[in-house]
């Protein structure tokens, strides 16, 4: 091979790092979401290859549901300090409070389909008309079929009928005054993509990634975390598991993966031998019908 | 190991999301979850079989018309490769969409009935794929075991299909009998060709040679973004960033800005913060330039001896992609790069029929999925390399300034 030969992590990293670059070109006001998963902390990652020595033209917003794994935040604070960035976080429980909304009941109780709420106005308070994503098509069938910038009208919606062509690497961002535009940066990559990205670049990761004890119960052949929000009943069997998070979303609706790896050569053996996707794996929310995720895309989620 | 996007062209009818479907499912990147979802919805689950057709439709609406709409991408790898399949539709009314995932294919699959052998369909997938200039072509005929495995079916195909490619110009092409739905010659060599002496698909695919598709020659760079710290320490610090398009880049290089001429030399050059010597093509980079030029979005860096077109008019094979038809005298705004212009379409020199080649001479208009040549005027002179010549300095897009919406997909040439 030639000394001119970009190796395949490379060529993800660079198309990426084009992507951002081109939402800071084409918008006045973008943001990026932050969840604290490892997706969002590679977009971090490549935000800083992309722009340093300046700032970041775009703020990092968080939607807490409430529900977050502890670690998962102060992992974000600490990250936030780090690169001296702006963050801003809106809370879901405010948002239930200030427009009455009714949260689902029992035990899975998620606030998943609530946070479209929170981060709508959000959109709407800061007028923001680019939104960076850290989605991959990977993941699920209708993200498979979304554009890398994706139009959302004004209530946040998603049209996959009526989604423009994308060509090149040429990307169409102009909109109309309320819509805004999803930008997805690592569509192309997959799991072992990221994982094997984080292992050459060296991104820290919060702790719930790797291989540790902790009490769960049984959900549908699932492990779900005791914790302040999923509180055992008199059927549930707690067990202390050695486990670790495949995908770090709500405490509500995230599963754990029963794990001995403790470092990220280990997690990259074992998604490689692993039989189950991995929102499979580790979605509880997933699981409702066939097309859950193109619902929920279709309604302002991400 | 590096990155193979490929498209697979043919209708569901051809086996194409089966053959995807096998691809995937044979290089063990279905998982278990997935499977059983599929094997749930699968139609012919009284055969057993699970259809892995299913696989690969992902909205609602495909699931229940059985058919692709738009164009979905898949991803594999083997110890060898990433594979990156855009999945297109087939039918005449997808023809957008065919070409949208074309756009950044290096190869495409022609999928052949064995039964069949060499149908208008064939003939329209292939024209779209030389238009587009994908530079490999893989000829997979298909059901071969619905023909009994024979050789002279597959010989029959291969010198059709040869008059095709030579029409249309295909150069690299690539013939392999498989059967998607049995596994023949997908993965390993099937027994059940004696007389194939080539290799199977997923090794073909796997080894087909990538590097010289890579421009290297003709240094291109189209500026993103400008980084500007504005700090204490870094208050003359000016980078344009961008990605290199093509060629290779310098330090110290003698560089000219398009469109204002300026000439200057590279004084600098960064990848992920840290200073290297040179950068070359698809490397995302940041350049600093000697002299204090007004260098802003949109702009590009050349060396100054090797410079592309510059020019208010040029030729382009468009294909069509809205329901309002595009007619001589139309405004678009049209965007090469990150380059955006405001643009008016001259006359239409003629319609191709992709199913005959036929070209119709001066149409009045073009719909939806049309393809034609037409001449372009901008408002300001634009860079771009003939689209033969270097794809990723030849596409451009055509957006309607009114609905926002991409509304062609343009291969620029130029007038001489």
């Amino acid at each position: 091979m030639s000394k001119y030969h970009l190796d395949y992590l490379a060529q993800l990293e660079s198309e990426a790092i084009h992507i951002m670059r081109e939402v800071a070109g084409q918008f006045e006001r973008p943001a990026l979401l932050f969840s604290g998963g490892k997706d969002s902390i590679s977009l971090v990652h490549l935000a800083l290859k992309a722009f340093r020595p300046g700032k970041f033209p775009f703020p990092l917003v968080h939607i807490d549901t409430g529900h977050n794994f502890p670690e998962a935040l102060q992992f974000r604070d600490k990250l936030v300090e780090q690169i001296g960035e702006k963050l801003i976080v809106r809370k879901v429980e405010d948002t239930i409070r200030e427009k009455n909304l009714t949260e689902q009941k029992g035990k899975f109780a998620s606030r998943n389909a609530l946070q479209t709420y929170t981060l709508l106005d959000l959109i709407e308070e800061f007028k923001f008309d680019a939104l960076i994503g850290g989605a991959r098509r990977d993941e699920e069938k209708a993200r498979a079929k979304e554009r890398i910038f994706s139009v959302r009208d004004e209530f946040g919606q998603w049209d996959p009928k009526l989604q423009r062509p994308e060509l090149w690497n040429i990307y169409n961002g102009r909109i109309h005054k309320g819509e805004n535009v999803r930008a997805f940066p690592i569509s192309n990559w997959t799991e072992l993509d990221i994982w094997n990205y984080i292992k050459s670049e060296k991104i820290a990761l919060p702790s719930i990634y790797f291989a540790h004890e902790r009490e769960v119960i049984r959900h549908e052949g699932q492990l779900v975390a005791v914790s302040e929000f999923i509180i055992p009943d008199s059927n549930d069997v707690v067990e202390r598991r050695r486990v670790r998070y495949r995908t770090v979303g709500d405490m509500t609706c995230t599963a754990a993966v029963e794990s001995s790896a403790y470092s990220i050569e280990d997690i990259i053996s074992e998604i490689i031998a692993t039989k189950t996707s991995e929102r499979g794996e580790t979605r509880i929310d997933d699981k409702v019908s066939e097309a859950a995720m193109e619902d929920r895309k279709k309604t302002g989620y991400f | 190991m590096d990155i193979l996007r490929f498209i697979t062209a043919g209708s569901v009818d051809d086996g194409k999301s089966t053959l995807i479907g096998r691809l995937l499912y044979d290089s063990k990147s279905i998982l278990i979850d997935q499977l059983e979802a599929i094997e749930k919805q699968s139609k012919n689950r009284d055969s057993g079989e699970i259809d892995l057709a299913l696989l690969t439709d992902g909205l609602r609406a495909e699931r229940e018309q059985g058919i692709t709409i738009d164009v979905a991408y898949k991803y594999f790898s083997t110890p060898k490769r990433k594979f990156i399949i855009a999945d297109a539709p087939g039918h005449i009314q997808y023809t957008r969409n065919m070409v949208t995932g074309a756009s950044n294919a290096a190869l495409a699959i022609i999928l052949i009935d064995a039964r069949n052998g060499v149908v208008e369909q064939t003939r329209r997938h292939s024209a779209i794929v030389s238009l587009l200039h994908i530079p490999h072509v893989v000829v997979a005929v298909n059901k071969m075991d619905l023909v009994q495995n024979s050789p002279d079916v597959f010989n029959n195909i291969l010198i059709d299909y040869e008059k095709v490619a030579r029409n249309l110009g295909l150069k690299d092409v690539k013939y392999i009998p498989i059967s998607a739905i049995n596994g023949d010659n997908i993965v390993e060599k099937s027994p059940n060709f004696p007389w194939y002496s080539g290799v199977p698909l997923l090794q073909y695919l796997e080894e087909v040679e990538l590097e010289s598709d890579v421009n290297l020659t003709d240094p291109r760079f189209s500026v993103q973004y400008v980084i500007r710290p504005q700090t204490e320490d870094l208050h003359d610090y000016r980078g344009y960033a961008g990605k290199v398009i093509s060629g290779i880049y310098r330090k110290g290089d003698r560089v000219a800005i398009l469109p204002s001429g300026l000439e200057t030399t590279l004084s600098r050059i960064e990848i992920g913060g840290q200073e290297v010597e040179e950068a070359f093509a698809q490397q995302s980079v940041v350049l600093h330039l000697e002299d204090d030029i007004d260098v802003s979005r949109g702009d590009m860096i050349v060396k100054s001896d090797n410079r592309p077109q510059q020019s208010q008019e040029c030729k382009a094979v468009i294909c069509w992609m809205d329901s309002k038809p595009l007619k001589p005298g139309n405004k678009y705004l049209l965007q090469i790069n990150s380059t955006r212009v405001k643009s008016v379409i001259r006359e239409i020199h003629y319609r191709l029929d992709v199913n005959t080649l036929k070209q119709e001479p001066q149409p009045e208009k073009a719909a939806l999925n049309d393809i034609i040549e037409a001449t372009i005027k901008t408002a300001t002179p634009i860079a771009f390399d003939d689209y033969d010549h270097l794809r990723q300095n030849g596409g451009a897009i055509l957006i309607d300034e009114t609905s926002n919406v991409t509304v062609g997909a343009c291969m620029l040439q130029g007038l001489n």
